[in-house]
């Protein structure tokens, strides 16, 4: 009971993780490309969100604000990379160690609290929080579901996909870094604008650790929906639906009342199973894959072999 | 069409490792010129290749097309004149999507990235119709994603991107060694089409000797970095297999791979 009870809210925070975890997509599986920056940018997002409300401007304007803010982060990750040639992981390594004083300085203080400031979703008004965040959540969808479509979307996933030939097509591919590591992080920061409304507070330390809750989303998502349709937007899907399993196993450890300390814990044994799922799932079912690859091979030679 | 004037390409300069991988090319293409470039393993093919493709910088000398002097042009800019087959078939696609994609953004090598739909209708047609011409069967497996092809498949497809709109300079880096003979067969009769149906001027790399001779107007050995032999028109015409081999007695280059082909 205690557990239903505490269901809404957890949904609730679990849409605004799922947009989190989309913009992880975009860095994590479309460019191929692991990046650590996100826990600082998600704060980044949420603090520069909680400064504006706190000083009473208005809540669209603070979260489109966060939205830059976090776009920023993602450009410092993208230059460390393809202007200074450090690989990957360091470059977010950095940008977010970096982002550690940036946020203090942003916030000024280790948690802001917005009680008391008009906020767009709030945990105490479950319900239209709910309905405002799918609306977000579809709307970012939409949009990311029409820019992959394009031609510039195109050359972002063939970059992800395969660098070399990208460069061979005419591809700038740092240029496509760069503009996926930016859209990556802008999302990632309106989920920490919008969840510190959610909390009611901005705190230096609600990033940590927030790779892996998204990477926990985008991977569940990606097992999941892997067996319905390789079509763009359900992928995108997949991750939101990843975020909410995630959340409701997240809320049953908690209503069970084990000890808190070991969340963290929890999580990151979560996210090894899920990530090995596809590689167990490879191991025990190789004879089978080794007789599709043949009955592949058979149809691709006779579709030669009439022609 | 091409010129290459005193290539110099130096790997690992002023260390221990230093190796001349290029010592002075010199190589002139015509418009519509199809050479055949041979030569034993570390002889510098793939090495002249990758330079006028731009994926190296280069230590000295000059690669004009279509007298646009290229040396210093950064690799997704020359694309612009350039395309290249690659030897592995794995490259040259994207394998997360689909056929259609691959080729829409083929048809887009040298120009902008919009914010244009990726594959119009027209688009599609029009791609069905090309590769209809491969003659593979693809053409009903349009949104079929590119891992799920065959190497030989990939690899056909690979090369009707490579020639999707008409580059000034193709390449072809031994782009049928990793195929089996009959398919190898197959997509070298493709190339043999494409190229003379578009009058293309065409580089290509081989360790097939016959291929060498059949293929093309003119054939370039090469050794330790430099061109040492040149064959064109009639010369060329009357090369045998065993005048090539005696060639590469001559300059003391003997392997496997030549002496199997």
């Amino acid at each position: 009971m205690v557990y239903l009870n505490a269901l809404p809210g957890a949904i609730g925070q679990a849409l605004i993780w799922g947009i989190m975890a989309i913009g992880l997509f975009i860095s994590y599986k479309i460019l191929d490309f692991a990046d650590l920056t996100v826990d600082g940018s998600m704060v980044t997002g949420a603090g520069t969100c909680a400064v504006l409300l706190a000083n009473d401007v208005p809540t669209g304007v603070a979260i489109l604000v966060a939205f830059v803010a976090g776009m920023l982060c993602g450009l410092v990750t993208a230059l460390l990379h393809t202007k200074m040639g450090i690989p990957p992981i360091m470059s977010g390594i950095l940008t977010q160690l970096a982002l550690w004083s940036v946020n203090l300085k942003i916030m000024g203080k280790a948690t802001i609290s917005l009680v008391g400031k008009q906020l767009l979703v709030a945990r105490a008004d479950v319900g239209t929080s709910i309905i405002i965040l799918v609306a977000f959540v579809a709307v970012v969808i939409g949009i990311l579901y029409w820019f992959f479509g394009t031609k510039l979307g195109c050359a972002i996933r063939a970059t992800g996909c395969n660098e070399e030939m990208a460069r061979a097509q005419g591809v700038n591919t740092n240029t496509t870094k760069v503009l996926a590591l930016v859209i990556s992080n802008g999302l990632v920061a309106l989920a920490g604008a919008l969840l510190c409304q959610y909390n009611g507070s901005a705190d230096i330390n609600m990033g940590r650790g927030a790779i892996v809750i998204g990477l926990a989303a985008v991977i569940i998502g990606s097992v999941i929906v892997s067996k319905i349709s390789s079509n763009f937007a359900v992928q995108l899907i997949g991750a939101v639906v990843g975020s909410i399993v995630y959340y409701l196993v997240y809320q049953l450890v908690i209503c069970l009342e084990w000890d808190t300390d070991l969340l963290k814990l929890l999580s990151a044994i979560l996210v090894a199973v899920f990530l090995a799922v596809p590689h167990f799932k490879q191991k025990f079912n190789k004879s089978k894959f080794v007789l599709a690859d043949l009955n592949c091979d058979n149809q691709s030679n006779g579709g030669e072999n009439n022609a | 069409m091409l010129d290459v004037q005193n290539l110099l390409k130096v790997f690992h300069p002023n260390t221990v490792n230093q190796k001349v991988a290029l010592g002075g090319v010199n190589l002139h293409l015509d418009e519509g010129d199809f050479v055949t470039v041979i030569g034993g393993n570390g002889a510098g093919k793939s090495t002249l290749l990758n330079c006028i493709a731009g994926v190296f910088g280069v230590e000295g000398g000059n690669i004009l097309i279509d007298g646009v002097d290229v040396t210093k042009m950064s690799e997704h800019k020359r694309a612009k004149f350039v395309s290249r087959v690659f030897q592995d078939p794995m490259k040259g696609t994207a394998a997360s999507m689909n056929i259609e994609d691959n080729l829409a953004l083929a048809s887009q090598r040298g120009k902008s990235h919009g914010l244009r739909w990726n594959v119009t209708k027209k688009d599609k047609e029009h791609f069905t119709e090309l590769v209809k011409t491969l003659g593979l069967g693809l053409e009903s497996r349009m949104s079929t994603k590119v891992a799920l092809l065959s190497g030989g498949q990939r690899q056909a497809l690979t090369l009707l991107m490579a020639t999707l709109n008409k580059p000034k300079l193709l390449l072809l880096d031994e782009h049928t060694a990793a195929l089996d003979p009959k398919t190898a067969e197959k997509v070298l009769a493709l190339t043999r089409d494409i190229t003379s149906r578009n009058n293309q001027t065409t580089v290509m790399i081989t360790h097939n000797m016959k291929d060498a001779i059949e293929m093309g107007n003119k054939l370039i050995m090469m050794s330790e970095g430099k061109i040492i032999y040149t064959a064109s028109g009639e010369e060329k015409r009357n090369l045998t297999v065993d005048d090539l081999l005696k060639k590469f007695r001559e300059i003391g280059q003997q392997n496997d791979r030549i002496l199997l082909s």
